[in-house]
């Protein structure tokens, strides 16, 4: 075993160690996290009061759109992916990753990818502006010249999406210790293989979607083109069909979490484990057939409207049951209260939150009041900013000390999350407020009517980045000077990353473990 | 040859997943457009006519009487004038009917553009036949030049009971870019 790391910077290039490829991964999400992050200070700084004052309504723009994408693409999925890198192996017992050399290529082409994608904001014309859904004709016929240079971006990043997935399955389905049935498995490990076959099956979707849209622009077809004999409203329905089963990918994982996070810290076993795996496959299931509920005003039948709304409804029973299974993990249970159960907590009870909005959204008449108003961005912030972002940190804090060797600090872990729980609720709820009285999405200036909540939101989106500083000063503080932590960590937590030494030896389970 | 499907079953699942992918990606380019398209001809969904109807011998309905209205669009940076001649008529089920748009291209250089249309209510779509339309094909005006555009219908007598009224909206796109210079000029010489 004195097989260790290579020294220097090809360590990083030429790795197929599946920590070393998580790590990667992680860091790089949370470099996008906090370029995402400084557009949204832009974006809330340019709202902070009515009248344009900071920027260029074009430039706000181009603001919101690589917010969304940054977001979405950079941080939140390739986070996930850095935690099923580091996890999965340890969760089921073997020494890596079942295609490592794909794993190394499948992080590698996302940098060139964000670079890519961020150099347009110094192109002429400048960077995307249609808003990160992209809608044609906005990303066709008006588009900046730039949109070619996003459109091979998103190629590269669902490249690299979709080798993630697929080395994510392989390594599930033909990697477990000998004994680690399916319904054995960490729920981690299980959210993680649904979504891995949403990735598969809807990244090349995204990839259809921007390739007719290529084809738009630079070879004379007109997928989208209503003068060719094409049609717009279809970009919308190839969208939206990759578009919802994204959702889901971006809060499977979440799920995941969260699950393996309040058991330890409830110190009783999952509530209803098989109910939550079954929740999470009829999730993913459902996702596919939902997805015109997000352009309810397109002008469809009734019946279609019907389908669509009833369908989403049906969403909520799922996750309901993983609710309700989360709560009633906590009942009774001798609870305390260290930073990620603190962040899984929030999580259980704002993404709910998130959830209700969703509900009243999916109801097709009262949606053509809420439809493109920043109701909607309250909506699926509540579900992506506690869900996805609250779950990762939760995540890292509760892994880190296996991951490092060394405890974080506890006051400031806790610090964090009460500026960013504060911070948070005073940026989005507002726009509840400001959404139903028909504050409309992308726009740098609006009526002096919506001038308090967006003060308000301005103010509270401040709290929330500083918030984030204060984390990555823990964790950079945890990794050079920490106490030393345990193998156990905590206390009694269940999982067989417990089970190796902290921190996690560059090579384990070498020899498969027994599992009991 | 037999084609060599490897034996490691990592590899192989890899493969797989992989093979699934690209029919994905096969799916979103190649059968979700031809599938909507589909979809949206047997619904009438997207208010899209449907081409040359060869009309057949039926009675007219005198019974019944459906105000026709025409709208004209035109689509962003399309520099025409462009409109019906008259903005309504009222019409028997089975009645041949003529109505004509005219045009005039105000600009100082030859273009041409293709009128899209769009039918409301979208039930009524599959009941309205055009046997001549203007809207078949690409409309070339040399600069200055004006144009009548005659599109004759027959609204179909199986039309649901509920529907008095019909629009029928044209949007008209500059599609100069698509044609070369000869190619406009014959479109102009074979025109009416």
């Amino acid at each position: 075993m004195a097989h260790g790391p290579a020294k220097g910077l090809t360590r990083w290039l030429y790795t197929t160690n599946h920590k070393d490829i998580g790590s990667m991964y992680l860091w790089f999400s949370f470099a996008m996290f906090f370029l995402g992050g400084i557009f949204a200070l832009v974006i809330r700084a340019e709202l902070f009061q009515p009248g344009l004052q900071i920027v260029e309504p074009n430039f706000f723009n181009q603001m919101t759109t690589m917010h969304g994408l940054v977001m979405v693409f950079g941080a939140v999925m390739p986070a996930f992916v850095g935690l099923a890198n580091w996890m999965v192996p340890l969760m089921i017992g073997a020494p890596d990753m079942a295609l490592p050399r794909m794993n190394n290529w499948s992080f590698w082409i996302l940098p060139f990818a964000f670079a890519m994608l961020s150099s347009t904001l110094f192109m002429t014309g400048g960077a995307p502006n249609f808003g990160w859904t992209f809608y044609a004709p906005l990303s066709t016929t008006y588009a900046p010249p730039s949109v070619t240079f996003f459109i091979f971006a998103i190629h590269i990043m669902g490249a690299s999406s979709i080798m993630g997935a697929i080395n994510i399955i392989a390594t599930i389905l033909n990697m477990r210790a000998p004994g680690m049935t399916l319904m054995k498995m960490p729920m981690f490990v299980w959210t993680w293989l649904i979504t891995a076959f949403l990735l598969i099956a809807v990244m090349p979707v995204l990839a259809g979607a921007v390739t007719m849209m290529l084809m738009d622009i630079h070879f004379g077809t007109s997928f989208f083109d209503a003068a060719g004999g094409g049609d717009p409203v279809l970009f919308q329905h190839v969208f939206w069909f990759f578009g919802h089963p994204e959702v889901y990918i971006m809060i499977l994982p979440a799920f995941g979490i969260v699950s393996a996070i309040i058991p330890t810290f409830a110190r009783k076993p999952l509530f209803g484990y098989s109910s939550m795996v079954y929740a999470t496959a009829a999730i993913a299931i459902l996702s596919f057939v939902v997805w015109a509920h997000h352009m309810f005003t397109v002008g469809m039948p009734i019946a279609g409207e019907l389908f669509f709304m009833w369908a989403t409804m049906l969403i909520s029973v799922p996750t309901g049951v993983k609710i309700f299974n989360w709560v009633a993990t906590m009942f009774k249970g001798s609870m305390t209260f260290e930073t990620p159960m603190l962040f899984s907590i929030a999580f259980v009870i704002l993404f709910t939150i998130g959830g209700f909005s969703g509900v009243m959204l999916a109801i097709a008449p009262a949606d053509f009041q809420y439809h493109d108003t920043y109701f909607v961005v309250a909506h699926f912030h509540y579900v992506l900013v506690p869900g996805a972002i609250f779950s990762i940190t939760a995540g890292v804090y509760y892994w880190l000390p296996k991951w490092s060797g060394r405890m974080y600090n506890e006051t400031m872990g806790k610090v964090h999350f009460w500026l960013a729980f504060i911070g948070l609720n005073v940026t989005f709820f507002p726009m509840h407020f400001s959404g139903l009285a028909g504050m409309p999405r992308r726009i740098p200036d609006y009526n002096m009517m919506f001038a308090d909540w967006n003060m308000i939101s301005s103010v509270g989106a401040v709290l929330f980045g500083a918030a984030q500083l204060v984390f990555l000063y823990n964790v950079i503080s945890t990794i050079l000077s920490g106490k030393k932590a345990t193998d156990e960590v905590w206390d009694n937590p269940e999982g067989l990353e417990w089970t190796v030494p902290s921190p996690a030896p560059y090579h384990t389970f070498t020899e498969p473990p027994a599992i009991k | 040859m037999k084609l060599a499907w490897p034996d490691k079953p990592t590899t192989r699942l890899a493969l797989q997943l992989g093979l699934v992918g690209c029919g994905m990606f096969v799916f979103a380019i190649w059968i979700m457009p031809p599938l909507y398209d589909a979809f949206c001809d047997i619904t009438g969904l997207n208010g899209k006519t449907g081409d040359k109807y060869q009309s057949v011998a039926s009675k007219i309905d005198t019974s019944r009487v459906i105000d026709v209205q025409f709208i004209a669009t035109n689509n962003d940076g399309m520099p025409w004038k462009f409109s019906p001649e008259i903005k309504q008529v009222s019409v028997h089920p089975g009645e041949q009917t003529r109505i004509n748009y005219v045009a005039h291209n105000p600009t100082d250089k030859d273009m041409v553009g293709q009128a899209i249309p769009s039918l409301v209510p979208y039930k009524a779509v599959n009941f309205f036949h055009k046997t001549e339309c203007f809207c078949f094909e690409q409309q070339a005006l040399l600069a200055g030049k004006d144009a009548i555009l005659p599109m004759i219908f027959i609204i179909d007598q199986d039309i649901p009971k509920h529907i008095k009224t019909i629009t029928l909206s044209y949007t008209l796109f500059d599609v100069t870019e698509r044609f070369s210079k000869d190619e406009l000029l014959n479109m102009v010489h074979e025109g009416p």
